[in-house]
């Protein structure tokens, strides 16, 4: 059987996988944002805390994917389920690329600029949203968007543990030594990073510095 | 009202320490007269830029008291200060993602004054600064040139009428055509918005020509407050090198023409 005509009879079954695939990046997605966007926030107010939290951080990705999904499995409530394990351990993943883009698009912006807004009177929160954030916009999608792609990808090894995906394709491909079916999870994921990475990209250029317009 | 000329700003046995040890300001005594334009004169690192951040409370004194309009920067609400002391830098330090009009209207806006009156005195504050507002007001920083970024720099200080104007080497980054028309202008400026000015200089021309006082520092201390006239007069061993040679470059011009 070829690959299309594979794909043509599992029609079904690779769109529910493709679903649960997309749930699994997207739920994870959000809470990395939700965390990691504050986070990195606070990391640009307590210096002190940068190398513990960038550093806790980056231990996490030295884990492998896999022995993290075992780790986590005694954790109560969250070793429960095969998905909610997923996601603690996407959103771990994806946390790094948020928090530190987040940090350094704040750090990044110029120190007349924020010495000046400071001297005009703005409160910290003025700041905050009125001048880092809207200057740190660019580079936070930027992290967001490397977070996402390299969450679709390991979200493959997600079905390892029976989180369900695109993974359930490539493992069965994997133990029936069939590249068909391997590549019938392969190919959505890698097209589901490419259109993650496509509108990411087409955000991220849509907030750069000063909005190119004429008139508004 | 009061009709005693009372000091706008006042320095009263100020000192500022970095890490509680090295001090960049020791015991400071200075008055700053309403409506007067003092131009602080210094070499870098003589303490004039830090000084200066002491009045918009930017730095915070480790010893001393800094009042004004007769009240301890500490007893301001320091937004409220802020806002009631208008700022200007060397950078200019313009919002990048705002437009002319927006960066200008940026503290009538956080005063929270109607949409009309702010957009009337962003066209008025605008035309002060030599910037027609239907040419600039939709462009952003980086499509102005360092003398109108300077220009909406200090529109942007001037809009909300601050009594008070600091202004640090706002001319600094400029090419010297460009600063001496921006010089004249501020002469100008001044004349007709009688506001108490701070103006931090390393440049003794500069200071002589727009001053009203000149107050000179070195070292983290106030060495003397002049009148441009009594500064080239001075005998003191502090303001000598800074007449020395501006009459070196005086005499060269002449010599040369």
């Amino acid at each position: 059987m070829s690959l299309p005509e594979f794909l043509a009879a599992h029609k079904r079954e690779v769109l529910t996988l493709s679903g649960e695939h997309l749930w699994l990046v997207g739920v994870s997605m959000l809470l990395a944002v939700a965390i990691g966007v504050p986070l990195g926030i606070a990391l640009s107010r307590r210096p002190a805390l940068r190398s513990l939290i960038l550093g806790a951080n980056n231990i996490m990705q030295t884990i492998p994917s896999l022995a993290l999904f075992g780790l986590l499995l005694p954790v109560p409530w969250i070793g429960a389920r095969a998905d909610r394990l997923a996601i603690l351990a996407l959103t771990l993943y994806a946390l790094l690329p948020v928090v530190r883009n987040t940090y350094t698009g704040i750090a990044g912006v110029d120190a007349p600029v924020r010495e000046a807004a400071v001297a005009m009177g703005l409160t910290p929160r003025q700041l905050l949203w009125q001048v880092e954030l809207p200057l740190a916009s660019n580079v936070i999608v930027a992290g967001i968007r490397t977070a996402t792609v390299i969450t679709v990808g390991v979200a493959t090894i997600a079905a390892a543990i029976g989180a369900g995906g695109l993974g359930e394709f490539i493992f069965r491909g994997l133990a029936m030594v069939d590249n068909n079916v391997i590549l019938a999870g392969a190919i959505p994921a890698a097209l589901m990073a490419l259109c993650a990475d496509f509108v990411l990209g087409a955000i991220q250029r849509s907030l750069v510095r000063r909005p190119l317009r004429i008139h508004h | 009202m009061n009709p005693t000329p009372a000091a706008a700003i006042e320095f009263v046995n100020v000192t500022y320490r970095i890490n509680g040890n090295r001090t960049l300001i020791s015991d400071l005594n200075l008055s700053i007269r309403r409506g007067e334009t003092l131009m602080l004169l210094g070499r870098s690192g003589s303490g004039k830029t830090t000084t200066l951040k002491l009045i918009n409370r930017l730095l915070a004194q480790s010893d001393g008291k800094v009042l004004v309009d007769g009240r301890s920067t500490t007893d301001w609400d320091v937004i409220r200060l802020r806002r009631h002391i208008g700022y200007a830098i060397q950078e200019a330090g313009l919002f990048p993602h705002y437009s002319v009009e927006k960066n200008v209207a940026l503290v009538p806006r956080l005063e929270r004054w109607e949409p009309a009156r702010i957009a009337a005195r962003v066209r008025e504050v605008l035309q002060l600064v030599g910037l027609p507002y239907g040419e600039y007001s939709d462009r952003y920083p980086d499509q102005l040139s360092g003398g109108q970024r300077q220009r909406v720099g200090l529109a942007r200080a001037l809009a909300a009428d601050p009594e008070i104007l600091l202004m640090d080497e706002p001319f600094g980054a400029l090419d010297p055509i460009t600063r001496a028309e921006l010089q004249h202008e501020f002469l100008e400026l001044k004349r007709t918005l009688s506001k108490t000015i701070v103006f931090v200089t390393h440049d003794v021309a500069e200071a002589l020509m727009l001053g009203d006082r000149i107050a000179l520092m070195d070292n983290g201390k106030l060495k003397g407050v002049f009148a441009p006239a009594e500064f080239l007069r001075s005998p003191d061993d502090s303001v000598q090198p800074y007449v020395n040679a501006f009459r070196a470059t005086r005499q060269i011009l002449n010599s040369g023409a």
